[in-house]
């Protein structure tokens, strides 16, 4: 008992994570013959919330038919919560040697303290505005390339769809820029 | 009600592994994306393979699905310029704030507030797509 105890507290390696965030394809399609994808939710979260007077066509279809898909993310904050407040990881996040030396000249205290970093993500005023706009470009985006890492990166090559290697190869490009450029920019 | 019970539970399943295996932290992005750490490319790859021999092994069964329905493997549609331009944005914003939607939704359960204003600026931004979507090339 102490030692699953233990196990739900620890953070879990790639060779256990990995393949149980791959048996999402699966089991989606085995429980409702439905694609595994997360960011899909905003664009019902959008449906659903556009007043009568806005016609933007985008939004106007039957969101009721996906509520499976917003239950689904209820339930990842439910998860969250589950693994990050009640059965959080004591210990700071185990950094290689190279990521916090790299950290340490960006200017953080004590990184890998939390999952996030407070200079980030503390609720001031400056650190709401930038991550709202990162969550703009995040939103905007993946709406564009029709679907984000879980739809495409997952869902789309494990479904061997060439239209997600494009875009696997558009997130990564977009990622290294802006973590080798746009991020230590910001930190000065 | 009832029949969306499966979907909340693997939701749930899906948020605690996000945690778990801190693919929900800005650190382990960070890391990826300067090659500091195989842990992020382990978790891809032996999803990507775990979920390829499973839809593999679905269709040589041409199971259904538990609801009786004829299980299709999606197709998403054709197309090069969405998928690319579409892909940059989102990795662009995702390199900035080392969170893609699945964990967005995790640490809002955490009770994080900056998630939160992710989250908000993710539903403005899929809103902008939506209205502005014929002015850019597909």
């Amino acid at each position: 008992m102490d030692t699953l105890i233990n196990w739900l507290h620890e953070p879990w390696p790639w060779y256990v994570a990995g393949p149980m965030i791959g048996l999402m394809v699966p089991l989606m399609l085995v429980i409702g013959n439905r694609s595994f994808g997360i960011s899909n939710n905003l664009r019902h979260l959008c449906a659903i919330t556009q007043p009568r007077h806005v016609d933007v066509v985008f939004f106007k279809y039957n969101w009721k038919e996906h509520i499976w898909s917003l239950y689904f993310v209820i339930g990842t904050g439910l998860g969250g919560f589950l693994a990050g407040v009640a059965f959080a990881n004591p210990n700071p996040v185990a950094l290689t040697p190279g990521a916090l030396a790299m950290l340490l000249s960006w200017g953080f205290t004590a990184p890998g303290g939390a999952l996030i970093p407070p200079e980030l993500f503390a609720p001031t005023v400056r650190n709401l505005t930038f991550l709202f706009t990162a969550g703009v470009l995040v939103g905007f985006g993946t709406r564009y390339a029709g679907g984000c890492t879980s739809g495409h990166a997952i869902t789309g090559l494990s479904t061997l769809q060439l239209v997600s290697v494009y875009a696997v190869l558009g997130i990564f490009a977009g990622g290294l820029l802006s973590s080798w450029l746009l991020v230590p920019l910001l930190l000065q | 009600m009832r029949r969306y019970i499966p979907y909340l539970l693997a939701g749930m399943a899906f948020g605690f592994i996000l945690v778990k295996s801190e693919a929900a932290s800005w650190y382990r992005i960070q890391e990826m994306f300067h090659f500091q750490n195989f842990h992020m490319f382990g978790i891809m790859f032996s999803a990507i393979v775990t979920g390829l021999t499973s839809v593999q092994l679905i269709k040589y069964l041409g199971r259904r699905s538990l609801d009786g329905q004829a299980i299709e493997i999606p197709v998403k549609p054709p197309g090069r310029k969405s998928y690319i331009y579409g892909g940059l944005i989102f990795g662009l914003g995702w390199g900035l704030i080392g969170l893609c939607p699945g964990p967005v939704f995790a640490l809002v359960g955490t009770g994080s507030i900056g998630a939160l204003a992710v989250l908000a600026g993710a539903l403005h931004g899929t809103w902008l797509y939506g209205a502005l979507k014929e002015k850019f090339p597909h």
